[in-house]
């Protein structure tokens, strides 16, 4: 912990000047995330630029602006609380409300921003402990939920507590997962994230904002210092969606795994699919492999399970502590299934 | 036999009287006692789990704006009393665990003595450390007794013999999980040393144990120490004994004498330094008839303590009051590790243990086929087969039965996986509890006419509990005067002397005290006294404990659904019949035993401290990820007690109630949790991964 300066710019091109031009500022939004790690030391910046009063905190349709009938655009000031809350969300993009209500806490929500929350960071316990080796952290100094040279673990082959880590994209340096309800939300809505940079603006497909560890884990997301998430852009969604987060307590706990779905069911074959996985990667996972298979199958729970399996295909659980994470491959299935039935259930009036 | 009070405030249901100034936050808490122009501490701890402190570099810390002292084995005070390896603060550059404190900044804010704290660089030659509880460690050893002053092991009759000749066994092996009690008022102090007495603001369940044990490892008289509690925001046994943060808050008051230090434990300090329940194995094993008589009972425990200092949970001991049966064996093996002393956490010993024989008794009947209450039932005693006495009151078959009815239990198929309501699977279970009655033997109170009100005087502690008021109705009926005309003081050592609020003992012991004081002044003084008459009298043994053996009782019901597809438990129904005596506050009781409930729930479902041995420290130390039962995990939480009259416990006829709650409620939830599955959880917590598939 160390003292910082806090700066609160008139407009959002002297925010983004203001950050860009110094290697040591940061962007604070709501502060749920960033101001934990202060305390904790995982980040020191010299500089905290406000930019919750700049960005927009509206909502707005999206007809006149290019989206399309029935689309949305979102500030990036735009809380948690109200994006859920909003009745255009509930009834166009109910995925996305049901995944802002799985998140965080009633207090958390009201002060989380939609740009801070695409942003925040791995709950992973290695990282967020600054006596613990982590590249994510502390680049090339090892990852703890992996194993760690010279401190052989008794009971297992040295890994961690992964619990909350990765069974897909992972890679030898990082195993992290990344936390954001929201972002999985939007990721099966192909959503797009505005970005305003020193050299302007532009338009990123919200399932390319994050990345794969990689050897780079540092990196959580493709945007460079300075970059400022300004919104979010909502196409227009047909058929029917859901959210299902699955997770050691009934609430407040991060994503064991989480399922964010669009089905849409005509002539008994389904017309179009959307998956994403939360929980169980570095970035929201969006099923593509299963999605594939599916798109002009039958909407059958066998189907479901087969694509899904078909997905998971490449998914690897770490031993570790408390037996690891590999249960969380046979939890995303059971979850995804279980979804996809009953989203199919009720687009032909079966109750369940 | 004492002499029975009337009851005319007791039994009833006050509302708590500090709770305007609670909900108001006008009431002080330790780390909130206005004091001028505080300075604030932050501990250093070590990041080995073993080792020796090479060199301590604190110029970096001392040369920040601010920085009034920086505390470091190198050169704080000796303490004049080092005998408790967890209270000799500094005095060694011996790493015993890791997060052990080995410094502390002491600033003009929070925020800098953190930052000076963050700057001390310390190097180490570290040496391995060895953290891994298991029963298969050739190092085990037996502790002369267990926490209590109880026997280690007891053994009547042939146990083996008794296996073999059983027409019925079980036996099974049982774990419970390292758990930190995270009361939500993390150990705070503030203190100031000045004019020849130290001044603890310290957020404590017993003021004059931590004047006690302060004034030892400091080298004072009792009287230079000044402790003050009025308010605690829980405990749960985390703050009855005095921990390090005490002393190192002592030590840096006395650093800058004359100035109030603060000093709160960070959340994750808090899994280092504050105290924790050892994780257990426990091997059971139950011998029965075909008609469900116990021939025998075997419950042997290993759990762990720090190498510093012992700390033997008595997780088997009561067993031995528990069920009869002829043949019976107990026994408790440490295993001493490089980490944090463990302690106190809500019914030491009653609450691991009583998952391991609740489970056990479940599976026996299971394999007889035979109703889970009428097992209990069949093997009801009204002697304790323990120490031979007659129970002084036992109702736990009356709890069973009420509860039963209450639950509607004698609806249930007994089979396992037999109901499915949509996509749950839907199950109930239950379980016995049971937890002593305790009198500390040194409370003393003091009774007073002032001002037209009766004052009684006692330095006892509210941790939330109801003290202020529960007391207030024990003097009131000893007093034979209406509530509203007394006045109790507590949570100051300014007050004569009070035991520890543990065991659950708190009303019988300081209860005792008031009861005797009050009746003392009125034989004294008769009904009529004058402004100022005053008496002071002291708790005395109970003789009846010669004859009889002192215990409440229980039942949990619970009901468990399980998500088909994802193993996601949810309870949407808990019940808890409790026959504990005379209960003197029936609303602030309530809570108790709903608070109870909920952590052994939350024990069955979600707590577990995960100890990362490559390391030496509990990972997931905060309360994001130290899951503790939300809102949302469960339904109804149904508590009931009956209207028990025992004439021997106290004057009051009253058994505690603090911690019989939790006792068993996480057997009943894993029991409820195999009917719904059919799958036997018998490693805690039940996760949803231990029942997918």
């Amino acid at each position: 912990m160390k003292p910082f300066a806090y700066q609160a710019p008139g407009d959002v091109v002297d925010a983004v000047r203001s950050v860009a031009e110094d290697p040591a500022a940061v962007y604070l939004g709501g502060g749920t995330n960033l101001v934990d790690h202060l305390k904790l030391g995982i980040v020191s910046p010299d500089l905290l630029v406000d930019v919750t009063s700049l960005t927009s905190a509206e909502i707005t349709d999206g007809d006149g602006g290019g989206l399309g009938v029935g689309g949305l655009s979102v500030g990036a000031a735009v809380r948690n609380s109200d994006l859920a809350a909003d009745p255009r969300v509930r009834e166009r993009f109910r995925v996305l409300s049901q995944a802002l209500l799985a998140g965080a806490s009633g207090q958390l929500r009201n002060m989380a921003t939609t740009g801070g929350n695409l942003l925040q960071r791995t709950r992973c316990v290695y990282f967020q402990n600054v006596s613990t080796p982590c590249n994510k952290r502390e680049p090339g100094s090892g990852c703890s939920a992996l194993a760690v040279p010279g401190r052989p673990a008794p009971t297992h082959d040295g890994a961690g507590w992964t619990r909350n880590h990765a069974i897909l994209g992972a890679s030898e340096h990082c195993v992290a997962t990344h936390p954001s309800d929201m972002a999985v939300g939007m990721a099966v809505l192909d959503a797009r994230v505005r970005v305003l940079g020193p050299d302007g603006e532009r338009v990123i497909p919200l399932t390319e904002l994050h990345r794969l560890p990689g050897d780079a884990p540092e990196r959580d997301t493709v945007l460079e210092h300075g970059d400022l998430i300004t919104g979010v852009e909502l196409p227009p969604m047909r058929g029917r969606s859901a959210y299902r987060k699955v997770r050691d307590r009934a609430s407040y706990a991060f994503a064991l795994v989480s399922v964010a779905a669009v089905l849409d069911v005509a002539d008994g074959v389904v017309r179009d699919v959307r998956v994403a996985l939360g929980g169980v990667a570095h970035k929201p996972w969006r099923a593509t492999r299963a999605e594939e298979q599916l798109r002009g199958a039958a909407p059958t729970p066998a189907n479901f399970r087969a694509a899904i399996e078909a997905e998971l295909t490449d998914a690897r659980g770490v031993d570790g502590l408390d037996g690891g994470n590999a249960f969380k491959i046979p939890l995303a299935a059971a979850t995804v299934t279980a979804v996809l039935r009953d989203l199919a259930a009720s687009e032909t009036g079966d109750p369940r | 036999m004492t002499e029975m009070l009337e009851h005319q405030a007791i039994g009833r249901g006050p509302a708590r009287r500090d709770g305007v100034r609670k909900v108001t936050g006008t009431a002080p808490y330790a780390y909130e006692h206005p004091v001028e122009n505080p300075a604030f501490c932050h501990p250093v701890q070590s990041t080995v789990g073993r080792g020796r402190i090479t060199a301590i570099d604190t110029s970096a810390a001392l040369a920040l704006d601010g920085v009034l002292a920086v505390l470091t084995p190198d050169d704080a005070e000796r303490l004049a009393n080092t005998d408790d390896a967890e209270l000799a603060v500094l005095q060694t550059h011996e790493v015993a665990f890791r997060g052990q404190i080995i410094g502390a900044a002491v600033a003009e804010t929070s925020e800098v003595a953190r930052q000076a704290a963050d700057l001390v660089a310390v190097t180490y030659d570290q040496a391995p450390h060895d953290v891994v509880l298991s029963d298969s460690r050739d190092d085990l050893y037996r502790p002369d007794a267990v926490n209590g002053g109880f026997p280690t092991d007891s053994n009547e009759g042939d146990i083996e013999a008794a296996l073999a000749a059983a027409e019925v066994t079980v036996t099974q092996t049982y774990t419970t999980a390292m758990y930190h009690q995270n009361p939500l008022e993390p150990h705070t102090t503030t203190a100031r040393s000045e004019d020849g007495v130290l001044t603890l603001w310290d957020s404590t369940q017993g003021v004059h144990p931590v004047r006690k044990a302060v004034a030892k490892v400091l080298g004072l008289e009792p009287d230079a120490v000044h402790v003050v509690c009025p308010y605690v925001g829980g405990a749960f046994g985390s703050k009855g004994q005095l921990k390090a943060n005490t002393v190192l808050a002592a030590m840096a008051a006395r650093a800058v004498p004359g100035r109030s230090v603060r000093l709160a434990l960070t959340r994750q300090q808090m899994f280092d330094v504050a105290g924790y329940r050892t994780p257990t194995i426990q091997h059971v094993t139950l011998a029965a008839n075909r008609d469900g008589t116990l021939t025998g009972i075997a419950h042997d425990v290993v759990e762990q303590t720090a190498r510093i200092k012992e700390f033997a949970e008595q997780t088997a001991v009561s067993t031995r009051s528990l069920y009869a049966a002829p043949n019976r064996r107990t026994s408790h093996r440490l295993a001493a590790l490089d980490v944090g002393v463990p302690s106190w956490m809500r019914a030491p010993g009653e609450c691991p243990g009583m998952f391991g024989t609740e489970v056990a008794m479940d599976e026996l009947a299971q394999e007889l086929g035979m109703d889970p209450v009428e097992l209990r039932v069949v093997n009801d005693t009204e002697i304790d087969p323990d120490s031979g006495k007659p129970f002084s009151s036992r109702n736990l078959v009356a709890c069973l039965r009420e509860g039963a009815q209450r639950f509607g239990w004698a609806d249930r198929d007994p089979a396992p996986r037999s109901r499915r309501e949509g996509n749950q699977l839907v199950g109930t279970g239950v379980a016995s509890s049971v937890y002593p009655v305790y009198r500390m033997p040194k409370s003393t109170a003091t009774v007073r006419f002032s001002g037209g009100r009766y004052v009684a005087e006692i330095g006892a502690a509210d941790l939330g509990t109801g003290t202020w008021t529960s007391l207030a109705q024990i003097a009131a009926d000893a007093l034979g005067a209406d509530l509203a005309s007394v006045e109790v003081r507590i949570g100051d050592t300014r007050y004569p002397e009070a035991s520890v609020a543990g065991g659950s003992s708190g009303m019988t012991t300081w209860g005792s005290a008031v009861v005797e004081a009050a009746r003392a002044f009125r034989a004294k003084f008769g009904a009529d006294p004058s402004d100022g008459d005053e008496v002071e009298a002291a708790v005395q043994a109970n003789p009846a404990t010669d004859d009889y053996a002192m215990f409440a009782f229980g039942a949990h019901f619970v009901e468990a659904r399980v998500d088909a597809d994802t193993g996601e438990v949810r309870v949407p129904r808990m019940l808890g019949v409790f026959a504990a005596g005379k209960i003197i506050n029936a609303r602030l009781a309530r809570s108790q035993f709903l608070g109870g409930m909920t952590m052994g729930l939350s024990m069955a479902l979600h707590e577990t401290s995960v100890m990362d041995p490559r390391f030496g420290h509990v990972v997931n130390h905060d309360l994001a990820e130290y899951h503790i039962t939300a809102n949302a995990d469960v339904g109804e939480i149904d508590v009931g007690w009956l209207d028990e009259h025992d004439p021997h416990v106290n004057a009051m006829g009253s058994k505690g109630i603090g911690e019989i709650g939790i006792v068993g409620a996480a057997a009943a939830v894993s029991n409820a949790v195999h009917h719904a599955t059919g799958v036997r959880v018998r490693e805690l917590p039940i996760t949803l991964d231990k029942l997918l598939g």
